[in-house]
């Protein structure tokens, strides 16, 4: 069986992996199985910025400000400071669409711009967001962010564990589960969302969109219909995922946290893992912001209580190596894998033609027709 | 009109337009680098801010070695000429070599990769470049150190230009004008506008594109090296995070002008500069960041191709 066949039944092996952490026992699930919360919150913003970028071709630089959105406006619901106090549902549900109306609202004016201009544009947009989130003092609280953000469960329902006065759901890990299967069953639900979506009318126009514009426009497919709709549910899965990692850190954390290099890490985490394929960017999120959140400090920590490391030395922690890592990972995969770990079959064969069955055949036989006839052949093809 | 909106602005007016070109030529030197390289091989290429930091870091480490300046970056009084004519040598060299290397070791194996790999590289490359900035001169910004003393040469005028401005003018317009003339008159600049035209037909023409791309890469290198050397001189501070916000400033500048146009760049970053400064100086420093991207994003709608861009049309 295949790679790609195996991922099916992985994927479903590893929910039911993520669904045992909270029964584990032991000293470092208790420490580090806190992380694991954000790091399905940057699984569900991967594949969101998957819709975008995967599926539908268009190089978004500034997701990470859509999961900020998603964050504030949970923030706003749910602190003290103001007079909503809405329940749970209603925070994801308006953290949703908020940011999906904001995504629709900044890229429909862009819509014509193609490739790096609109690359720019996005990247301005996520540097736009992060500033003035930062300079709204009044409604943000500047660079300290919103907390405490504890929502109640549902209205009218005195949840303990979902109690305003209880400790965030940072500070212990017994707290922890509810929010912990919430998240995950969440994720779950987005992975089926998209598998379905994947093969539905709209999925497959997004892809005939990325492959060729012209030729989808050609087909009657409408591209600034497909293109916004695609920003709008990548935009809103962000802020769905922003929302919940305002509640799992409590707070909407510094406005630094939703800016450049956040994107940039969810754009890494895709291409790793193989753009375009759930099971690959879910991969790639798992082992780079795994890698980030929780190897990295569990080594650190480890090294730190062997007196490996006394004088605090940068280049000798594993964390100061981070971005270094980061940075040898994408261009190795860049030059030996570009199709990512798990690629998705199309995006497979385009790559290494060689390898493949359909588009070998085709190649030998090509090689194998007279020379004169394939010139002509040629000829007419890229004509 | 201008003298009235002047008044209306206040006495400060001039000088913040005066601090706006400086800064924005330097700016403009660092477009240059990015311009030069999309025009050839269509790169963003998102490491060249790295490189500018790079860069400067070089020149610290430089003066330090000197004896310009102490540990801190401090400067200590002495061999400040010396330190100034090493920096302005040492340091383009370092980052034209480093620059070449890059695209030797990374962005020439995929040449004929679809677009987003080698951006993705860049991407990479910026990272590394950011973790080895950590690693040589840590995480907070330093000072660099102040050769060029910041003395007023006109006290009685409303406008005080000191040593400082005057040596990023003297440094970079030559430079610039001598691009300018190295495209427009060299062999090599020829082969450069015909490769950026259209690098097949270059090919064809018996140009050596691999050359020119090299050549492309080591110019824009050794202009970030001159811009991190000036820089220094001038703001007299830094770390390792300028390079990402003083790269943006200047890819912005590049496609402002219109990417891939080298005049283009130049005045996109004289615009971006003054735009920066006019903006601190009256809306407040913490709106600047916005205030640049609201006004590449608006340029880019209406005008695509940036302001001196040709309008290209879409080949089928």
């Amino acid at each position: 069986m295949t790679l790609r066949g195996i991922a099916g039944y992985w994927m479903v092996a590893g929910f039911l992996l993520l669904a045992a952490v909270p029964f584990m026992q032991g000293r470092y699930v208790a420490i580090y199985g806190t992380q694991l919360i954000p790091v399905l919150c940057f699984a569900i913003l991967a594949l969101g910025l998957n819709v975008i970028l995967g599926y539908t071709g268009l190089l978004h630089l500034g997701i990470a400000a859509f999961f900020g959105i998603g964050a504030y406006v949970a923030g706003i619901l749910s602190t003290s400071g103001f007079p909503f106090g809405a329940s749970f549902p209603v925070v994801v549900v308006v953290a949703t669409l908020a940011a999906a109306a904001i995504g629709i609202a900044t890229t429909a004016p862009t819509l014509r711009l193609r490739g790096d201009y609109l690359a720019l544009v996005t990247l301005g947009f996520g540097i736009i967001t992060v500033s003035v989130i930062r300079n709204l003092d009044a409604i943000t609280d500047g660079t300290k962010g919103l907390t405490p953000v504890r929502p109640n469960f549902l209205p009218g329902f005195d949840d303990p564990v979902f109690d305003k006065t209880r400790p965030g759901w940072k500070d212990t890990w017994r707290g922890y589960p509810r929010l912990y299967f919430l998240c995950l069953a969440v994720l779950a639900g987005v992975v089926i969302f998209l598998r379905n979506l994947e093969r539905s009318r709209l999925g497959r126009a997004w892809v005939a969109l990325r492959e060729d514009e012209l030729a989808a426009s050609c087909m009657g497919l409408n591209p600034a219909r497909l293109k916004l709709s695609a920003i709008a549910l990548g935009a809103g899965l962000a802020g769905l995922a922003g929302a919940l990692f305002a509640l799992s850190q409590d707070g909407t954390t510094e406005p630094r946290a939703y800016g450049f290099e956040r994107s940039m890490l969810v754009i890494c985490c895709i291409i790793l893992g193989g753009l375009g394929n759930r099971p690959g960017v879910l991969l790639g999120v798992f082992i780079l912001v795994g890698y980030d959140q929780i190897a990295t400090p569990m080594i650190d920590n480890w090294m730190q209580e062997k007196k490996l490391n006394p004088n605090g030395k940068e280049y000798l922690k594993v964390s100061g190596w981070r971005l270094c890592i980061f940075g040898v990972a994408l261009i190795l995969m860049m030059r030996f894998r570009p199709e990512g770990l798990l690629p998705a079959a199309r995006l497979k064969r385009e790559l290494h033609p060689e390898r493949d069955e359909v588009a070998g055949e085709a190649a030998a036989k090509l090689e194998a027709e007279d020379r004169g006839q394939r010139t002509e052949d040629r000829g007419q093809r890229t004509n | 009109m201008f003298e009235s909106i002047a008044t209306a602005l206040g006495p400060e007016f001039y000088q913040y337009l005066l601090a706006g070109l400086v800064t924005g030529l330097l700016y403009a030197l660092i477009a240059l680098g990015y311009t030069m390289v999309y025009g050839i091989i269509e790169l963003i290429n998102f490491a060249h801010g790295d490189l500018f930091m790079l860069g400067a870091f070089f020149a610290l480490q430089l003066g330090i070695w000197v004896g310009a300046a102490d540990a801190k970056g401090q400067a200590t009084g002495q061999s400040a000429i010396l330190a100034v004519a090493v920096m302005l040598v040492a340091a383009p060299v370092f980052c034209a070599s480093l620059n070449v290397f890059v695209d030797r070791a990374v962005y020439k194996p995929l040449r004929t990769a679809p677009k987003l790999a080698p951006l993705v590289s860049a991407i990479g490359v910026s990272f590394i470049f950011m973790n080895a900035g950590v690693f040589w001169m840590g995480t907070y910004d330093l000072n660099f150190p102040a050769l060029v003393p910041n003395t007023n040469l006109t006290p009685d005028w409303t406008v005080a230009i000191t040593y400082q401005h005057l040596m990023v003018l003297l440094v970079t317009i030559p430079v610039m004008v001598g691009l300018t003339l190295f495209v427009r008159y060299t062999a090599l600049g020829k082969a450069m506008r015909a490769t950026a035209q259209n690098p097949t037909a270059a090919q064809l023409m018996g140009i050596n594109v691999d050359r020119v791309i090299t050549a492309t890469f080591a110019i824009g290198g050794a202009l970030a090296g001159v811009a991190a050397v000036v820089y220094g001189l001038y703001v007299n501070s830094a770390g390792y995070q300028m390079g990402f916000q003083t790269g943006l400033f200047a890819f912005t500048a590049a496609v402002l002008g219109g990417i891939g146009n080298i005049p283009g760049a130049v005045l996109g970053g004289i615009l971006i500069g003054i735009i920066e400064k006019l903006g601190t100086g009256y809306v407040g420093d913490q709106w600047r960041q916005p205030l640049i991207f609201a006004i590449l994003i608006v340029i880019l709608i209406f005008r695509p191709n940036g302001i001196l861009g040709a309008r290209t049309r879409e080949k089928v």
